[in-house]
């Protein structure tokens, strides 16, 4: 096949933008796999961590670990302090109103659970529906459901078209007065679509339906404003944006978290506790009970201000330099069929290699060093409506290169050569 | 660890030309397998003569290691008991994760002791023969739930 020399950059792609800088902030990206230099194209279920996010919790845990809110001490101090910090961090940068609208969760999953069980729970009844779309993750789908089986609200399923778009007015048209709950993703983890959230969360609010954005996938490769969204949740997990596994954030609009009651009890979360009842912690605290994962906050406030210190617009061109990229070599391979073809896509792409079952498709990758997913990415809906039991998906991060895309075309026709 | 260890010759024809694949009617015992980690799907059906298996048949949906140790063991258990197809299962799946499990008089099934270097794939291959072991351990196969690898 006809790989892209790598004179030949692609329209757009900007050559300031130093790759190789960046990717030595990386340390993972310089190791080898089965003899070859890892090729990380599995972004999209796991982002690696740049040494400030690393150095932040070896810090951590070798000078200031303490319980945090609770001593009067100098360890219990600073590690409240950079634990608060890291809040601060992402009230900026997601322009939140104030870090009472800033809940650290285990990850998003934990975030949507969340919501469903303290919004949801207590304000639904039979009869009432909760909207999603048919390109969600399981962590989007699998809560809501369960709120329907404790309330009897009743789940509706937006649909997709064969691109994997997701349009507005569709949408829309599923928006009825029993509507309490529209949540749907920011970008599809499966496909790669971008959702036309501006329009869907301006329709959902014209009808006063609570709204959930699963960002999962989206913080990562775009700058993310809660206020210009205007959503009343916004979920995300610290490992897809660089930093460590076990933590995420729940955003949620103040006035909303206000009222709504905690979800677990604990320490932390209250005020004070006697026999004859309990007075509960003020915002965020009320959600936080028991001792949180504080490495994690610091990590994820580590890679915040990574994040922030970039330059993301032209982090983003350079993704999208990738996207085209890979979207023009693999559609030259015979007998592949990218899967989700969305006009708006984050740089990823899912496809499928006749003859090449997904499975055999990533040992025979793994073997020349690249890492991509196989399965069905934890969106068994998105499989059924293509009809496929799985693909493989290559998903990129700024720090990955034209020449990996070129390595993982190579190998793909590599493992046609085997099963041919 | 070599690719062509795991893809051996016996396990790509067996995945190309996969034998006894397909439907089989009337069937004594039909018995669902199914990896929700990586989508694979088979149904097996097998009809019994006395205490023998007369024939048996697999289709479904997988990946070449999958479909291989299917069709393989398909040609292994035809005609045996089922005490004798069982223990061949235990031998099965000790050459798949075992390191010192010898594959001396297992035939053609010996190809597939390059799959224990690939603890994920491990299921790929042991999923037919769970589901065989399910058909063949029970009194009422046509009763029986689908098998799964979690």
């Amino acid at each position: 096949m006809n790989n892209m020399a790598l004179a030949d950059k692609p329209a757009g792609f900007d050559a300031t933008f130093d790759v190789e800088a960046l990717r030595r902030q990386f340390p993972v990206l310089a190791r080898r796999v089965h003899g070859k230099p890892l090729a990380y194209l599995d972004n999209g279920a796991s982002a690696q961590r740049p040494i400030a996010v690393i150095q932040a919790v070896d810090d951590y845990e070798r000078h200031h670990h303490a319980n945090i809110h609770r001593g009067v001490h100098t360890l219990s101090q600073e590690a409240t302090a950079l634990y608060e910090a890291a809040r601060d961090g992402l009230v900026r940068f997601i322009n939140a109103r104030s870090r009472n609208e800033i809940i650290f969760v285990r990850g998003t999953t934990e975030a949507i659970n969340l919501v469903a069980q303290s919004y949801g729970r207590p304000s639904l009844k039979a009869g009432d529906e909760i909207l999603i779309t048919h390109l969600e993750h399981h962590a989007n789908i699998v809560p809501w459901q369960l709120l329907c089986e404790q309330t009897g609200a009743r789940l509706i399923v937006a649909p997709m078209d064969a691109r994997g778009e997701v349009h507005a007015e569709v949408v829309e048209s599923l928006m009825s007065p029993r509507t309490r709950i529209f949540a749907c993703a920011h970008v599809s983890n499966a496909l790669g679509t971008v959702l036309p959230l501006r329009r869907l969360m301006a329709a959902a609010k014209a009808r006063g339906i609570a709204t959930l954005i699963d960002g999962a996938q989206a913080v990562p490769h775009m700058r993310v404003d809660v206020r210009e969204l205007d959503c009343d949740f916004y979920a995300f997990s610290g490992h897809k944006m660089f930093g460590p596994t076990g933590i995420g954030v729940l955003y949620g609009r103040e006035a909303v978290l206000e009222r709504m009651p905690p979800w677990q009890g604990g320490g932390d979360m209250i005020l004070s506790v006697s026999f004859a009842g309990t007075t509960y912690n003020s915002l965020p605290y009320k959600f936080e009970a028991g001792t949180p994962n504080i490495s994690g906050a610091i990590g994820l406030g580590a890679a915040v201000k990574f994040l922030a210190g970039m330059d993301r617009d032209a982090a983003h061109a350079h993704e999208s330099a990738l996207l085209r990229h890979a979207t023009a070599t693999l559609s030259q391979i015979p007998r592949l069929r990218i899967v989700g073809t969305a006009e708006d896509k984050a740089s990823l792409v899912s496809f499928v290699v006749g003859g090449v079952h997904p499975h055999d498709l990533g040992t025979i990758l793994d073997a020349d060093g690249i890492a991509v997913r196989t399965g069905h990415h934890c969106a068994m809906p998105v499989m059924e409506f293509f009809k496929l039991p799985a693909t493989a998906r290559a998903s990129f991060a700024f720090y990955n290169t034209l020449e990996e895309i070129d390595r993982l075309a190579v190998s793909i026709e590599r493992a046609q050569e085997i099963f041919a | 660890m070599e690719l062509n260890d795991l893809y051996r010759d016996v396990i790509l024809d067996h995945n190309r030309q996969p034998r006894n694949f397909g439907a089989l009617e009337p069937a004594d015992a039909s018995v669902e397998g199914f990896n929700p980690l990586c989508g694979d799907r088979l149904t097996l059906r097998l009809r019994f003569s006395g205490d023998s298996i007369a024939d048996i048949k697999f289709d479904g949906q997988g990946c070449a290691i999958s479909t291989a140790s299917a069709s393989l063991m398909t040609e292994a258990v035809k005609g045996r008991t089922r005490a004798e197809a069982l223990r061949l299962f235990d031998r099965v799946h000790r050459l798949l994760t075992d390191d010192a499990a010898s594959s001396d008089d297992l035939g053609k099934l010996a190809a597939l002791s390059g799959v224990r270097e690939y603890p994920a794939r491990v299921k790929c291959a042991s999923l037919c023969w769970h589901t065989l072991a399910s058909a063949l351990n029970t009194e009422a196969p046509a009763s029986l739930p689908a098998v799964s690898t979690e």
